[in-house]
């Protein structure tokens, strides 16, 4: 009889633990998934547009009676936007990032650490709607500019978006670093400001670099503030003021028009596959210098 | 006991887990909502607000019939129609043949098309603009690629308190049929759209955009006018008297950029479909035309 | 005894300034985002009321509540995570507990952080090829379903990691001891890892309420629409799998791009009501963590 039950829980358990296996493979199934599906509805294009200018030409006009694929202009868009957004969102991120894991009491820490992850919450459409209805107004007036949904808008809001993720990783990175090295800094005399800049940041440096780069792959992927708040122009910017337009904005707002199976939709896919390979190759950097830590 | 209760309080969880995505399958056939007919309406951001407010008012006429509107553009529509994604598309542009073929041959259907009201397109600038009227080939001089105006001073316009002297166009994506309808009416079929406009997702961002910028110029369907923007008069060619965009001069064609609003379905409507499209058409549905800022039909 | 040479103060006066000039680094970050956060809230509050909350849209969305829009958030968060969450904590399991260190776990974990970083948007477009077209969870149509298995692939990750990080500071010492006294691997889990993980595993799930209630990009592409009134009694109110919803991120959009003629603090509304549910959110998952912490034995 006990035997029996026993039995019974032995399959019951091997039933269990399969189902824990096949749940365990699903995440490289969905990794698979997404590039397959993607790719499969993107790539009947590559023989139908020529991929040199795909990726090079400036001119996008898919709905013309000659149609012209080039997100050339796009790439751009995106690069522009995300490197101003990193260019404010790296010193203050990592700044902010020394502040929480070096110079503020346990209360502080806690509590800034809630704000913080709270702001990594909101969604990104209310940050699409801020940049629309706050920030635009804000900019005309406060910098003398004709239009103020542009360039610096957009890299604004993706760099407030992005902080929560550099502080928090920034400060895993930060505490990792021995309390050894702190010590031995303050025995030699150096004064704080000294320990930060000549022994942490070095000794944290993967960690810092990793923060940055998962912040560069939030900034390329995000899709409604920018979609609402960067103007939607597609043109090489000249100023920082100039509006522009991105990768991800232009999936979300045409994709829907197009039927499926036409150009128009494939490239949209493509363009879908270009991102994913982006994000792909900057979160394996990103992981693979965590790595590197961890085996050091 | 503390871990036994959090097994418990664990299963519980994942019982109200399964229990939600065990409902959410079978009871909406149970009750109410199940049984009503569903019509997805896609389509035009011209005629979203207009489909909306369709929608509403039916919800009081036919309870049993509940309408879905999406936006996204003409293009949106006609994609789902051909897709077969939705059961009547709205359109502020023609199908293109491309469109109608499309749907004859992937849906073996034979595209019905309803005009459902008119739109003059207007033409609007920031309130501090003093442009009082523009003619529609100057207005394809500053959308074209390759265009001679790019300047205010150029058509004689100084804007009071603006900064700098350029035109901000302000243009619409290519999935709204407003854009495709002023391609071909004011930039010219053989013509490309200058790619450095501003293309705003919505006629309401669009409005909202030029309100909010003075040396901007765009284009909207005539029931987004707001008091914070200028409706322009619009003359054919320079030098013609420039027409205000109405009722009259949209239907009786006087003013240049006036269009028919569609609605397209996949063959002849019928049932739940039928009666919708048809109160559509009725006095009834006719005055939501008007009282969203639209023209409607005219009385026969 | 000790009198401050010139030296020591300096000392003193860069290590101020030091802590002065990283208090404003962070502060420079934080306050804004609070006050952009604090003025949306301010602005919308005239109109949120328990009414706003549950009444239907009206006039093309410009007047009335946003019931079906919050309604519809609802089910998609729900049915989403009804999906992702035991995916994701078993898978979590798999990783932690089962998987020895070969080249293929470590494919998977790679594989699971990856997937944590795709755009949301290309995850839309792999919903609309997966779900909408491929799979046709309604006959090519958009719908709730597609819209939340489209959101489960992109909690999942986030699930997983978290879930993993629970696990893993369950001591290993108290597995070893279940295993002495001959515990399988499996009743190790349950009567031993599981429970005094479960506060960080909640957590992690919680927190995903608010990420899929914010999403907007990947919905609106595979099941919400921006129009669709439904009653307002009653629970059954969408139907999953042949319906679509609207939903409260698209309602922002809808009407700050595209309903004219709404009141401008409506939309500011909307935007603190999203804000509230993430504020909402985030608060149930610090007092789980707290009230589960408590029970923590080591």
């Amino acid at each position: 009889m006990a035997e029996r039950r026993n039995g019974m829980e032995m399959v019951a358990e091997k039933a269990i633990e399969l189902l824990i296996r096949i749940c365990g493979i699903s995440a490289i199934v969905f990794v698979f998934g997404i590039f397959f599906f993607v790719f499969r509805e993107g790539a009947p294009a590559l023989a139908k547009i020529d991929l040199g200018e795909f990726l090079t030409g400036g001119k996008w006009i898919p709905t013309s009676h000659q149609p012209r694929y080039g997100v050339g202009a796009l790439i751009v868009g995106t690069l522009s936007v995300t490197a101003v957004a990193m260019a404010i969102a790296v010193p203050f991120g990592l700044g902010a990032a020394v502040f929480v894991s070096e110079f503020c009491g346990r209360r502080t820490r806690e509590t800034l650490k809630i704000v913080i992850e709270l702001l990594a919450a909101i969604p990104s459409v209310v940050w699409g709607f801020i940049g629309l209805s706050v920030m635009s107004p804000l900019l005309i007036h406060g910098f003398h500019v004709p239009v103020g949904v542009n360039l610096f808008n957009g890299a604004i809001l993706l760099a407030l978006m992005s902080v929560p993720i550099m502080v928090s990783i920034g400060e895993d990175a930060l505490k990792a670093v021995p309390d050894s090295y702190r010590e031995a800094a303050l025995a030699l005399g150096a004064t704080r400001w000294q320990t930060v800049w000549r022994v942490l940041v070095p000794a944290a440096r993967n960690g810092l670099l990793a923060a940055v780069l998962l912040g560069v792959g939030r900034a390329i992927g995000e899709t409604m503030a920018v979609l609402m708040a960067t103007g939607h122009s597609i043109r090489i910017p000249e100023t920082l003021f100039d509006p522009v337009c991105t990768l991800t904005a232009t999936i979300a707002a045409e994709l829907g028009e197009t039927s499926k199976g036409s150009t128009h939709y494939q490239v949209l896919f493509l363009i879908g596959v270009l991102l994913f390979s982006i994000t792909f190759v900057v979160n394996l950097a990103a992981d693979l210098v965590v790595k590197g830590i961890r085996k050091r | 006991m503390g871990v036994a209760s959090s097994i418990r309080f664990a299963a519980a969880l994942a019982a109200v887990a399964v229990l939600v995505a065990g409902c959410g399958g079978g009871g909406g056939t149970a009750s109410g909502p199940g049984a009503r007919t569903t019509i997805a309406n896609i389509g035009s951001d011209t005629m979203l607000n207009l489909a909306a407010a369709w929608a509403e008012a039916y919800d009081r006429v036919d309870p049993s019939v509940s309408v879905e509107v999406s936006g996204g553009g003409s293009g949106q529509g006609a994609a789902a129609l051909i897709n077969g994604s939705c059961d009547v598309a709205n359109c502020s542009r023609k199908l293109e043949e491309r469109e109608a073929g499309e749907i004859r041959s992937r849906r073996s259907r034979e595209p019905k098309e309803h005009i459902v009201g008119y739109d003059a397109l207007s033409i609007f600038v920031h309130r501090s603009n003093p442009l009082e009227e523009i003619s529609v080939e100057d207005l394809g001089e500053m959308y074209r690629d390759g265009g001679t105006i790019t300047r205010w001073s150029q058509i004689g316009v100084t804007i009071p308190g603006a900064k700098g002297d350029a035109i901000i166009l302000v243009n619409r994506q290519n999935s709204s049929g407003t854009y495709h309808y002023f391609k071909e009416a004011v930039v010219g079929k053989k013509n490309e759209f200058r790619l450095s406009a501003l293309h705003m997702n919505g006629s309401k961002d669009a409005v909202e955009l030029i309100a909010n910028t003075p040396n901007s110029i765009g284009y909207s369907g005539m029931g987004y006018a707001t008091p914070e923007v200028r409706q322009v008069r619009v003359s054919r060619k320079r030098g013609e008297r420039g027409i205000a965009p109405c009722a009259v001069s949209a239907l009786d064609g006087s003013y240049p950029i006036a269009r028919p609003m569609f609605m397209y379905t996949a063959g002849e409507p019928e049932g739940a479909l039928r009666a919708y499209l048809e109160w559509i058409l009725s006095p009834k549905g006719q005055e939501i035309v008007e009282s969203t800022g639209y023209v409607p039909r005219p009385a026969r | 005894m000790f009198t401050a040479t010139p030296q020591v103060r300096r000392k003193a006066r860069t290590e101020a300034a030091a802590r002065t000039f990283f208090a404003l680094m962070a502060a420079a970050m934080v306050v804004p985002l609070l006050a952009i956060v604090g003025y949306v809230v301010y602005r919308g509050w005239p109109v949120l009321s328990w009414t706003f909350l549950t009444t239907n849209p009206t006039h093309g969305g410009t007047q009335g509540g946003i019931w079906s829009a919050l309604v519809g958030t609802i089910y998609v968060v729900f049915l989403s995570l009804a999906i992702s969450a035991p995916i994701g904590v078993l898978a979590a399991v798999y990783l932690n507990e089962y998987a020895k260190d070969t080249w293929f776990t470590r494919v998977v974990n790679l594989a699971v952080v990856n997937l944590a970083g795709v755009p949301s948007i290309v995850h839309g477009l792999f919903g609309v090829g997966a779900f909408v077209y491929f799979l046709n969870v309604n006959g090519g149509k958009k719908s709730i379903l597609a819209a939340a298995l489209t959101l489960a692939v992109m909690t999942l990750p986030v699930i997983v990691a978290s879930t993993k990080e629970a696990l893993a500071s369950v001591p290993v010492a108290f597995r070893e001891a279940c295993w002495n006294v001959g515990a399988t691997r499996w009743q190790t889990i349950r009567r031993i890892v599981l429970p005094n993980s479960i506060s960080g595993i909640l957590t992690g799930v919680i927190l995903q309420v608010s990420r899929t209630a914010g999403e907007t990009a990947p919905v609106m592409l595979t099941g919400v629409t921006t129009w669709k009134m439904i009653e307002q009694t009653g629970l059954f109110l969408y139907h999953p799998i042949t319906d679509q919803c609207m939903a409260l991120s698209m309602h922002l959009y809808y009407i700050q791009t595209q309903a004219s003629g709404a009141p401008k603090a409506l939309p500011f509304a909307i935007a603190a009501v999203l804000i509230g549910a993430v504020l909402v959110v985030n608060a149930a998952s610090i007092a789980v963590r707290v009230a589960l912490r408590s029970r923590r034995k080591w």
